[in-house]
């Protein structure tokens, strides 16, 4: 094969990423797919004289390697989506960003609706006057006798981010399901370049606001590499706690949201209130329930000391107790299974094919976790067991979200229990001038991917962020197939997908 | 007739904004929360009857008066109906079935509105709610004849007179049977958990509440403060099997039935915290199970 292997958060001069003719480009990445491996990054990035280079990333999560391949297209290319479903956001976007049309794309749609980033190409042939809004575009129809044509959004009776969604429906039933995105796009990426700037970091802690400590990690550790720093161990045992304890508080809540969207008021009342017992323990941390200013380049921006490790631990017990009881409750109650069971399944063929990530990815069966796939920091040497389930339904997900808590407990107990002593933040120096680096990190929602790439100066040439939900919103598209209407705001709190994370 | 048969539609529409208040601070207890004030539905009245309408240029005078006709049909249906032992202001051969089509006749008017917004969240709405009709007009229907075949009297009135503790001694399983198939419809009607959900805010999800997301100001005080007395209504239905019988003072007749209407609001709240939401699919099926328990009272009422 013709792609360069490497591994996880090791710095690659750019230039070593091979460029190959499209032909070979194809075939090396659907050849790639098709041994087992899935798409984690495929963008276009700029080279001088206004020309294109695609680079697509492979994960092979069985070997724990990755694997690059470029190619110049031109303005177009043949499209790689229909013979790899997984392609088919990465497509959109590329020809969104750079004009460069891939040709037989069963979906050429925008995806969030900006300019292209190379004035006067549009891979859709728009002015350069009209700036393009959301959701203009044709939207997939069904015709015939009965079918009803329902749209939700982009403003929700509910306090969440601003998307739209177009059902098809006969009845009650979904025949199909269109989800347009792109009112949260604020050109983060673009911020992005030239950097880092002393916003970078700000930029990555409010890219998908609830995954502060994911994408921040996924950031530092893409820097430290590029700079050659090594963190000491207490900060990555501290970084690990931070992005466990910002798992428990998400799923704690989805748990809650989800017996929530049933009306079961138990679980729905006690998770609203322990998801903030969470927070809290990460503003113990930092002072930010969010997480935010705690993940610095080189280390950690606090340190923990003897008083705040007991009261930690005190109540993460405390909270850990409650959670059990009020998530218990669910899988004890029978109408609450017989809403979460069968609603919304996907089989684990599709999860993979879409190449879906995360707990919707483990919950049809799908054995993936960076945290087990790709280690990085203290995950090197403290495993967190893999959890997963087979149904694919609704009652998957939240109960692989159940197991992940259990986990992550115990994760946090292990590494407060054995906190090694030292500093929390090293120096991090200057970034190694044209060099890449892939750095992963299992956020709640999944696996989150930053490549960056450096210039000749050492600052970003082209920093891609792929957040989870820019693979898994087609996952709940599809899920909702033949489900009926009123089931899909349950369906959507399961996966419970960023907006902001998705648009950048 | 006497004064608490004139004073009953009076307090009904008094005290039927307090029902939400209790099944809500009810709820809120089972949660650990605080909850809602009690008197909320009357603040939200007092609040929406000085505010402004909005309407859409899109309906017509179905749309506006869509409320106000079920509200009035609601009114009508509390002149034929007895709290308990304490007679309707009205009472004639066949008002039992008056009610029940003055409470379809209510429906119709809301979804004849909902349907003229031209909405699609509303359509959805009118046709689940059409759709969920058919199965529990059936079922009240039924288990009101059982009751006539009873007491052997054709108007609400008697029928609940001549209800009592000894009433339960001698006819328990036909009264408990009716009791469950009543409740249920009391909960369908209403749209409570396990068939609606009255505090989501998801539209896809909702029957009732879907139906009325154009209503504003004055229209939506009438939808409100009609859904308050439909619960009411409802409840009277239910409350009336229960002992004890006449006390011979009306008075005391008229506080036993407001007791026991608020006994079945602290039920509904119970309900409503310990179980989840039943699958849209599965609701004519919990509808056509209150159809049967009613069929089977009126069965045994055939001994």
């Amino acid at each position: 094969m013709s792609m360069l292997v490497f591994r996880h958060l090791e710095k690659i001069p750019a230039a070593q990423i091979p460029v190959v003719p499209v032909d070979s480009f194809r075939s090396s990445v659907l050849g790639a797919v098709a041994e087992g491996c899935r798409i984690v990054a495929f963008h276009g990035t700029p080279l001088p004289a206004d020309a294109v280079r695609l680079v697509a990333i492979v994960a092979d999560d069985s070997a724990g390697e990755l694997r690059a391949v470029a190619a110049d297209p031109g303005e177009s290319y043949p499209a790689l989506t229909p013979d790899c479903p997984q392609a088919g956001g990465f497509e959109r976007e590329i020809a969104e960003q750079w004009g460069v049309k891939p040709v037989g794309h069963p979906w050429l749609k925008p995806l969030r609706f900006h300019r292209s980033c190379r004035p006067g190409r549009d891979a859709w042939g728009r002015t350069e006057q009209a700036a393009p809004a959301p959701s203009v575009m044709d939207f997939f129809r069904v015709g015939g006798e009965g079918i009803h044509e329902v749209a939700v959004g982009p403003v929700h009776a509910g306090i969440i981010e601003p998307g739209h969604f177009r059902f098809q429906c006969h009845g009650e039933q979904v025949l199909h399901l269109e989800i347009s995105l792109g009112y949260q796009h604020r050109g983060i990426e673009r911020a992005l370049t030239g950097g880092p700037h002393p916003r970078t970091i700000h930029h990555m802690e409010t890219l998908a606001g609830d995954t502060t400590i994911g994408h921040s990690l996924a950031y530092v550790h893409a820097l430290e590499t590029l700079a050659g720093c090594r963190v000491p161990a207490r900060a990555q045992a501290l970084r690990a706690v931070a992005l466990e304890l910002e798992r428990l508080a998400n799923h704690t809540g989805d748990l809650g949201a989800l017996a929530g969207d049933i009306g079961f008021l138990p679980t729905s009342s006690f998770c609203g209130r322990l998801r903030g017992d969470f927070l809290n323990m990460t503003a113990l941390l930092c002072g930010s329930r969010f997480g935010r200013g705690f993940v610095r380049p080189g280390g950690t921006a606090f340190d923990v000391d003897a008083a705040l490790l007991a009261e930690l631990r005190q109540r993460l017990d405390a909270a850990f107790r409650d959670v059990a009881g009020a998530v218990n409750l669910l899988w004890e109650t029978a109408s609450v299974m017989s809403r979460f069971e069968n609603t919304g399944a996907l089989s684990m063929e599709t999860a993979i094919e879409l190449g879906l990530v995360g707990p919707a990815a483990r919950a049809c069966g799908s054995e993936i976790d960076i945290r087990r796939d790709f280690p990085s920091g203290i995950y090197r040497f403290a495993q967190l067991p893999l959890s997963a389930f087979d149904s694919g339904d609704v009652f998957a997900r939240a109960y692989v979200r159940w197991l992940e808590i259990q986990r992550s407990v115990e994760f946090i107990r292990g590494q407060l229990a054995s906190l090694p002593g030292g500093a929390v933040r090293a120096s991090c120096g200057p970034l190694a001038p044209g060099s890449s680096v892939v750095s992963l990190q299992e956020g709640w929602r999944g696996e989150i991917a930053h490549v960056a790439t450096t210039d000749a100066e050492g600052r970003f040439a082209r920093y891609k962020v792929v957040d989870p939900s820019f693979h898994n919103w087609m996952g709940l598209a599809l899920a909702l197939r033949n489900q009926e209407i009123s089931d899909f705001p349950l369906c959507n709190k399961s996966f419970n997908l960023s907006y902001c994370g998705h648009d950048l | 007739m006497n004064t608490a048969s004139m004073l009953h539609p009076l307090l009904a529409l008094l005290l039927a904004p307090l029902l939400p208040g209790v099944i809500n601070r009810t709820k809120a207890f089972f949660a650990g929360r605080r909850g809602p004030p009690l008197l909320q539905t009357y603040f939200d009245l007092w609040k929406l009857f000085r505010k402004g309408a909005v309407y859409s240029r899109t309906t017509t005078w179905i749309f506006r008066a869509g409320p106000i006709v079920n509200f009035a049909c609601l009114l009508a249906a509390l002149m034929v109906l007895p709290l308990g032992r304490v007679a309707a202001p009205l009472s004639f051969a066949g008002d039992l079935v008056l009610l029940a089509y003055l409470l379809g006749l209510g429906r119709f008017f809301t979804v004849a509105a909902a349907l003229d917004t031209g909405s699609s969240f509303e359509g959805m709405g009118a046709s689940r709610e059409v759709q969920f009709a058919v199965f529990a007009e059936p079922a009240l229907l039924v288990g009101l004849a059982a009751l006539a075949r009873h007491a052997q009297a054709l108007s609400l009135t008697p029928i609940y007179a001549g209800l009592s503790s000894a009433s339960w001694s001698v006819s328990f399983p036909m009264l408990a049977l009716l009791g469950m198939g009543l409740f249920i419809l009391f909960l369908s009607e209403n749209c409570r958990i396990p068939v609606d959900d009255p505090n989501t805010h998801l539209e896809l999800t909702m029957i009732h509440e879907v139906m009325v997301l154009d209503h504003g100001s004055v229209d939506f005080g009438f939808v409100q403060w009609g859904s308050s007395l439909k619960l009411w209504i409802l409840g009277a239905l239910w409350t009336g099997l229960m002992p004890p019988g006449a006390t011979g003072r009306p008075l005391l007749d008229l506080a036993a039935g407001v007791a026991w209407m608020l006994v079945l609001a602290v039920a509904t709240g119970i309900a409503e915290s310990i179980m989840a939401r039943v699958r849209l699919l599965r609701v004519p099926q919990l509808l056509v199970g209150a159809g049967v328990l009613c069929a089977l009272g009126l069965l045994l009422t055939f001994r």
